[in-house]
This record gives structure tokens, sequence and C-alpha cells, in this order.
């Protein structure tokens, strides 16, 4: 945790067909930071997450992770990131715990956490063991977040993270992000509504097609 | 430990939806049952025939049932958390098919013998053609996987996979149905089962890259 990592964002020109979802796109987000992406609908909120998790591929400019470019250091980085996209990534046909042994396997390092500790954690202790497709939306996403409390990973990043979260679900959740800001980690999510994360600094990027 | 998780996954999956892994299955035995039915049921004729008509319809039940493959992992995101994972997307493809194969390919090689002996298959090359089976199915997995991974994003893809797909299957047909063919009218057929032993071994060590590389390009937008 002494060291300081710092994602930065260099020059990026992302273009979907003949639209510019951002030209010359710069930024950087140190630990203990928070970014929002803001934007209206359509703006590239999710384009641009995807190409800083290096799922999506960018026209322009250049994502660094500790100085490096993740196109030369993509197994170091994936190895250092967590992703929770607007479908959580939970088979419908396992339950909680069975997605949470898959994701750990998919981890760089498997993580010691207990896998039943942290279903309690979000609130699926009664539901750890039912198949997901009998869950409801809300309990699907709390599923996703149980999945970034597994991953030991520096940066997260949340697409729209509130969909079809309860007011405890959103609780959760902030508790969660300000958990994961306190020991060092960084957090890039996109959301119309605010979050509360304060004391922590929330930085923002907007995306505006028009400019 | 992480592979067998990989495979265990699957595997599980596999179980919970097997109505859906049957179709392959079926098919198979379907396509194999209307030849005698279509042709003159004569045990002479169906002999000569047994090795192509098997091998091809093989062929098309593997090439089916190989659009699943990615299709509801990309739906729910899971193909996304495989890209994200600092484990490399080739191993895990790897073993990802070869399950598939276990659930899709094998029935099919152990339904061959029955299939055989309703087209009076010579019984003492029965061997070879399972063999010849057994060789060249995985190799069908896995170049339908490479298909599958190009048409994972498009809502038509079924319908285009068989079509990219199928001219890259045909040297495996032309060796599987010679293997069986030769083997049931008394002659060698350790050549074309070398043959189809190589192209295994070139598939399996190389189509990974295509189908990750695939995967990749699918989900880039």
């Amino acid at each position: 945790m002494e060291q300081q990592d710092v994602l930065a964002v260099e020059n990026l020109d992302i273009w979907r067909g003949e639209r510019c979802l951002c030209r010359n796109l710069s930024f950087r987000v140190s630990s203990g930071e928070a970014l929002q992406v803001q934007g209206q609908n359509g703006a590239g909120k999710t384009t641009l997450i995807r190409v800083l998790t290096g799922l999506g591929r960018a026209d322009e400019g250049d994502v660094l992770w500790r100085g490096e470019s993740l196109r030369r250091n993509g197994e170091r980085y994936r190895a250092s990131l967590a992703y929770l996209g607007h479908s959580n990534g939970v088979k419908l046909g396992l339950s909680p715990r069975e997605n949470l042994t898959v994701a750990g396997a998919l981890l760089d390092k498997p993580s010691s956490a207990d896998i039943g500790a942290i279903l309690d954690r979000v609130g699926l202790h009664a539901q750890a063991d039912l198949p997901c497709g009998m869950l409801s939306m809300g309990q699907r996403r709390r599923t996703g977040l149980a999945r970034l409390l597994l991953s030991n990973v520096r940066l997260w990043f949340l697409d729209e993270p509130l969909a079809s979260l309860d007011v405890a679900g959103v609780k959760l959740l902030t508790e969660m992000l300000k958990a994961h800001l306190n020991g060092s980690g960084i957090v890039i999510f996109a959301t119309h509504q605010a979050i509360e994360l304060a004391p922590h600094p929330v930085k923002s990027v907007l995306l505006d097609s028009k400019a | 430990m992480r592979y067998r998780a990989i495979i265990g996954r699957d595997l599980r999956l596999a179980y919970r939806r097997r109505g859906e892994l049957a179709t392959p299955v079926i098919f198979f035995v379907i396509v194999t049952a209307l030849f005698p039915l279509a042709l003159n049921p004569d045990p002479a004729l169906l002999r000569t025939l047994a090795p192509g008509v098997i091998w091809v319809a093989a062929l098309l039940a593997v090439l089916i049932g190989q659009d699943r493959l990615f299709k509801t992992d990309y739906e729910d995101g899971s193909l996304e958390l495989m890209l994200l994972s600092p484990i490399s997307l080739e191993w895990i493809v790897l073993l990802r098919v070869f399950t598939h194969w276990l659930v899709t390919g094998l029935p099919l090689v152990i339904l061959s013998l029955l299939l055989a002996m309703m087209l009076d298959y010579p019984m003492h090359a029965i061997g070879i053609l399972v063999m010849s089976l057994l060789l060249g199915t995985p190799i069908l997995s896995f170049l339908g996987a490479i298909g599958a991974s190009l048409t994972v994003g498009l809502r038509r893809g079924f319908m285009l996979l068989p079509i990219l797909v199928l001219p890259l299957t045909i040297p495996v047909l032309i060796f599987g149905a010679a293997a069986a063919g030769r083997a049931a009218l008394g002659d060698h057929s350790a050549a074309p089962l070398y043959f189809l032993g190589a192209m295994l071994m070139l598939t399996v060590t190389l189509s990974p890259f295509a189908i990750a590389g695939g995967l990749r390009v699918s989900l880039e937008s």
C-alpha cells in the first residue's frame, strides 16, 4: 500500500463509426481516488470503460498503469483489475457460490477470502446455493458485487453499478467502494446518479459527443 | 486447480442443460437414419455408404452443437470475465473446447457404434471407425469453435457458422471417411489415421490462438 498506483490516460481518441466519442481525453487517477464517467445515454460511457479495461480498443492515445502501457503489459494489467459491466458476468445455471468459485479460479492469485463470508456480506446468505436464474435482478447484481469483493485487486471498473439495486444495496455498494478506497484502491464508475463517497475525492470526466 | 474449476463449471452447466446437448446427438441419429429410408435399403449398398454417411452426419452434428459454445457466455457477460482474466485466453479456450467436445463429440462417437450396426458396417472394422471419429471429431470441435468465436456477436451467427467452417473441415472428412472405408474393405487404414492424428495435433496447438483472437475481435465493439 506504500506504493502510489496511477492509472493515466493520455490523449485518448475513441471513434465509433463516424462518431467521435472523445478526443484528446487525458486524466489521471491515483490510489484512493474515484473517477466518475458522466454523459448522456449513448455518450459512450460504457465504451470508454471497456477501453480502459482493455476490452475495447482506442483509435489514438494510450492507457498507462503504473507507468506501463496496457498494450504491452496486458497480462499484468488484467491481474490488477476487476470489472462489473452491464451484464453481471453471472451464470444463471450456477448458484452464487458456484459462480464465485469460478470467478476465483479466473483470478491470478487465489484469494484467501472465504466465499461464504462474502456472500453473507452482500446479503445472499439464504440464496447461496440456489441457481442464479431463480434470483431477482438485484440479487444477481449482488452476486456481481460479491465477485468484486473476492478479487484482491487495485482497480475496480463499474458500469452502472446502481442498476437494479435497492436502497440497502446502494448502501452496501457505497460501503464497499469506501472500503476499497481506504485500502488505496481505485474506483472508476459510470453512473447517472451521484454516489456519495466523502471524504474520498471523486473526479469526473464528462463525455460530450458534440464537443 | 484453477483449470479444474473451469472444466467443472462447463461440465456442471452442461449437466443442467442436458436437453440442449441432446440436440446434436438426436440430429446425428436422425440424419443417419434418413439414408436407408431415402436410398434402397439394400445391405450391400448401405455397407458401402456407411463410412461416408456416418462421417457426414457426425460433421454436421458437431458443427450445429458448436454455435452455443460461447453464445450464452457472451450474453451474460462471463466471456468478458474470461477475457479480463490474467490466465491466458488461449488456455481457457483450449480447456473449454475440450470440455465441450467431451459433452457433444464423445456421445456421437459412442453412438456411432450403434449406427454402424444399423448400416451393416462390418464388425471387424468398427474399431477403426471409432478411432477415426475419436481423432476427427475433436478437430471439428476446434474448427467449429473458430467459427463460433467469430460469429458470437451476431444474431444470425448460427447460419453463418457452418458456411465459414465447412470448407475447413473437408480434409478431416476425406481422411476420416477414407480410414473407415478402407477398414471396411479390409485394407490398411493407418495412413489416413496418421493424417487425422497430425491434423488433430495441429488444430489443438494452433486453433486456440485463432479462437482467442476471434473472441477478442468479437468483443471489441
